[in-house]
């Protein structure tokens, strides 16, 4: 680890009220909620967990207290913008095994810091025609080899990287949005104010392989977390998901993974006819689809979780 | 210090613009006090948009333009139509032309300043605008516009004031009317020591033919740029060859309608009959009923084509212009009033009086700001993907007061220019009138 990482981590524990790291949970961080008082989490009694403070006591804290926080690599801007060496990330998405849980949405939400009405990953209900049946269509960034949006961003704030990811700068990003006019994909999304992350996340360093913090005016979208692929690990959405349905990999190694089953991308593509949507636009996406035959659910599932009056949007398509 | 001479009716000219150049009635006040109103009303908008972010326009995910760049596209192709009128007319010497150049020359002048401003208004961070330079990306048609507008605003506002130069000396050296010391200062400033020397004649004379020969091609190369924004997009409605070609007739025919209107205006105000006479508002009409009749060929050719090979994406932005229920009322109604209307009576020529092609011209003007809106927001909202949220603000555009309350600016400005500028400088030129009457 750099020393700029370390003395950053530093910075880190000492800003919060009881910043703590927990060895046994490696890679997490946890930090008490400023406003979190133990007297608060005495009352409640339940759930409440052992953490080891800064000055080494042992105390007891709600566990509703504690939130979850990405530790990420610190890396340098040249870094961020060429990408990780030698790779060339995929992803699959197979709609056969997606109902619309939403998990992929929140947990993304959440890894990213973005209020729970900003989606950089949303599943949409798809019917190709009137005699088609619907379903249930993950939509991520499709970090195209080809990509519109990078064209005709005037400033360079987004970018592809050799790795095969679009990201976007928003430290460069003026905020114009020729770049989501552009985007037949509708992928990416506009600070229009701000973001609402925490008050911690504002002295994060900028990094466009994070996109935290996030700033008012400036265009983000999804990223792939690179970060998370930086240190071996896979993208929240493909984690969360319950089923399964995405999986991420190195199109240089031919693996896709989506957390338990490891196969290999040419075949999982040519036997389950992996398609890319708007092949016909020329964008040449990273992300490739398995269409949705022997779904494992009915459409109809899907609108369980929902709430009310998203559910009208979908009346017409059953 | 040899001055500029006069004939007689160089000094009947400048007699008959006195009045509004020396003194200024309560009425005037009032109006350049509301206009003044009108542009603060827009800057307490901007205040909140910058302060509180863009969340307080209409704009959203989908619609990511709205009102700020139809308003850009309108008033900047407006400059530009008016900016390749003037050059036109000036260097091809033509006969009925004299009293108009100056007008179109300033119409394309202040639309050029208030356009690149609408642009500015959308941008997020008005903090990073430098980065337009400093990180600049050529092959982003962004950087083209920037490229193309910044030299087209040094172009229209040398050519402008090349016109201008002569009536600044004649009115520096005028002993009829008792300016005030700044104006006359001000007026010895502008003149640029202009003699009258046949020496200066000529390189003035040089210069201006000059400008007006390169900004011909200027004006067409921005056009084409500005279009190519929108062209280069994958997005039906945009992504159309038709686009430049009907942008440039669209804006030509609306900086005409809006010369008509001012020269309309000044002529009542200042008894301008005698320059401004009834054949330059006929002449002015057929070169508009000409290209609306071309804009409305353009705007069957592009969209019957689409409606006919009905591709879905394709489609579903056509239905919309056509169907009442989304745009259809706005799309038709200005395709009435702003192309079939004119010509159908601008085509009597009992009906070419000044009034009746003043008042036609002012629905050129609005219907084709509606045709801008419609080029712009429509396709936005029309995205390959079905949009599928449960907030209705992001699934139709809709402006807010902040946004009306710029674009009510922006034509604020507009106005204010053209109350200010004949204090300044009589809108008609006298110093032409000389080689006629000597």
């Amino acid at each position: 680890m750099s020393e700029s990482s370390e003395n950053g981590r530093r910075d880190f524990l000492k800003k919060g009220a009881l910043g703590v790291t927990l060895a046994a949970w490696g890679q997490l961080v946890f930090s008490c909620a400023p406003e979190g008082g133990h007297d608060h989490a005495a009352a409640e009694g339940a759930d409440t967990v052992k953490v080891l403070t800064p000055d080494g006591q042992l105390v007891e804290v709600d566990q509703s207290h504690l939130r979850h926080v990405h530790h990420t690599q610190d890396i340098s801007y040249e870094e961020s913008r060429t990408g990780l060496p030698g790779r060339k990330f995929v992803m699959v998405i197979d709609l056969a095994r997606c109902t619309n849980a939403r998990k992929c949405v929140t947990a993304c939400q959440k890894m990213h810091h973005l209020p729970p009405d900003k989606e950089w990953l949303t599943v949409k209900l798809m019917k190709d025609s009137e005699d088609s049946e619907p379903y249930w269509f993950p939509k991520t960034c499709y970090h195209c080899d080809n990509p519109p949006c990078v064209k005709v961003c005037p400033v360079d704030a987004t970018f592809k990287r050799q790795d095969g990811l679009v990201l976007v700068d928003n430290t460069r990003c003026i905020g114009c949005k020729f770049c989501m006019t552009a985007c037949p994909y509708s992928t990416r999304v506009f600070n229009w104010g701000e973001r609402g992350e925490p008050a911690d996340m504002k002295t994060h360093r900028a990094n466009a392989e994070t996109s935290i913090p996030g700033q008012v005016g400036t265009v983000e979208k999804c990223d792939f977390c690179p970060d998370m692929a930086r240190m071996g690990q896979l993208p929240d959405c493909v984690v969360a998901c319950p089923n399964g349905a995405f999986y991420f990999g190195d199109q240089n190694e031919d693996i896709v993974t989506n957390g338990s089953e490891t196969v290999r991308f040419t075949e999982l593509i040519a036997e389950r006819a992996g398609y890319r949507y708007g092949e016909e636009l020329g964008t040449e996406p990273r992300v490739y689809y398995l269409p949705p035959t022997d779904r494992i659910f009915p459409a109809e599932k899907g609108l369980e979780e929902l709430p009310e009056e998203s559910r009208k949007l979908y009346e017409d398509l059953f | 210090m040899k001055t500029v001479d006069l004939n007689k009716k160089q000094t009947a000219i400048l007699q008959t613009f006195g009045p509004q150049l020396e003194k200024s009635g309560t009425m005037y006040r009032l109006w350049v006090g509301f206009l003044l109103l009108m542009i603060l009303f827009g800057g307490y908008g901007l205040f909140r948009q910058i302060y509180i972010g863009h969340v307080v326009t209409g704009m959203r995910d989908h619609a990511v333009w709205g009102y700020y760049i139809a308003n850009f596209v309108y008033f900047i192709g407006v400059s530009y139509g008016t900016a390749m009128l003037a050059a036109i007319l000036y260097y091809f010497k033509v006969p009925w032309g004299r009293p108009i150049i100056r007008i179109a020359a300033l119409v394309a002048f202040i639309s050029g300043v208030i356009g690149p401003v609408f642009i500015l208004l959308c941008i997020g961070r008005f903090d990073r605008l430098h980065y337009l330079f400093i990180h600049a990306r050529v092959q982003s048609p962004i950087t083209w516009d920037v490229m193309v507008i910044s030299t087209y605003l040094v172009g229209i506002t040398v050519f402008t004031y090349l016109l201008l130069i002569k009536d600044f000396a004649i009115l520096r050296d005028t002993d009829k009317f008792e300016f005030p010391s700044w104006r006359k200062k001000l007026y010895n400033a502008l003149a640029l020591r202009y003699t009258g020397t046949s020496e200066q004649d000529q390189q003035i004379g040089h210069s201006t033919k000059s400008m007006a020969f390169i900004m011909v091609p200027k004006v067409v190369l921005a056009f084409a740029v500005l279009s190519w924004i929108f062209g280069m997009t994958l997005r039906p409605g945009w992504r159309s060859s038709i686009f430049g070609p009907s942008y440039v007739i669209a804006s030509i025919a609306t900086g005409i309608a809006l010369i008509i209107g001012v020269m309309w205006v000044y002529r009542k105000l200042y008894k301008l009959e005698d320059y401004l006479k009834d054949e330059h508002f006929r002449y002015m009409s057929l070169i508009l009923i000409a290209l609306v009749g071309a804009f409305g060929y353009f705007t069957l050719s592009e969209y019957i084509t689409s409606w006919y090979t009905s591709m879905t994406w394709e489609s579903k932005v056509t239905d919309k212009l056509l169907s009442f229920k989304e745009f259809g009322w706005a799309f038709h109604l200005a395709n009435f009033f702003g192309i079939i209307l004119p010509i159908v009576v601008i085509a009597f020529r009992r009906f070419r009086t000044p009034t009746i092609i003043t008042a036609l011209s002012l629905l050129v003007v609005f219907a084709m700001w509606v045709r801008r809106y419609l080029t712009v927001v429509p396709p936005l909202e029309t995205p390959l993907l079905p949009i599928q949220d449960a907030r209705p603000e992001y699934v139709h555009y809709s402006a807010t007061w902040v946004e009306w309350s710029l674009v009510l600016a922006g034509a604020a400005t507009f106005f204010i220019f053209f109350t200010l500028v004949p204090k300044l400088i009589n809108v008609v030129p006298i110093s032409d009138y000389e080689k006629e009457t000597n």
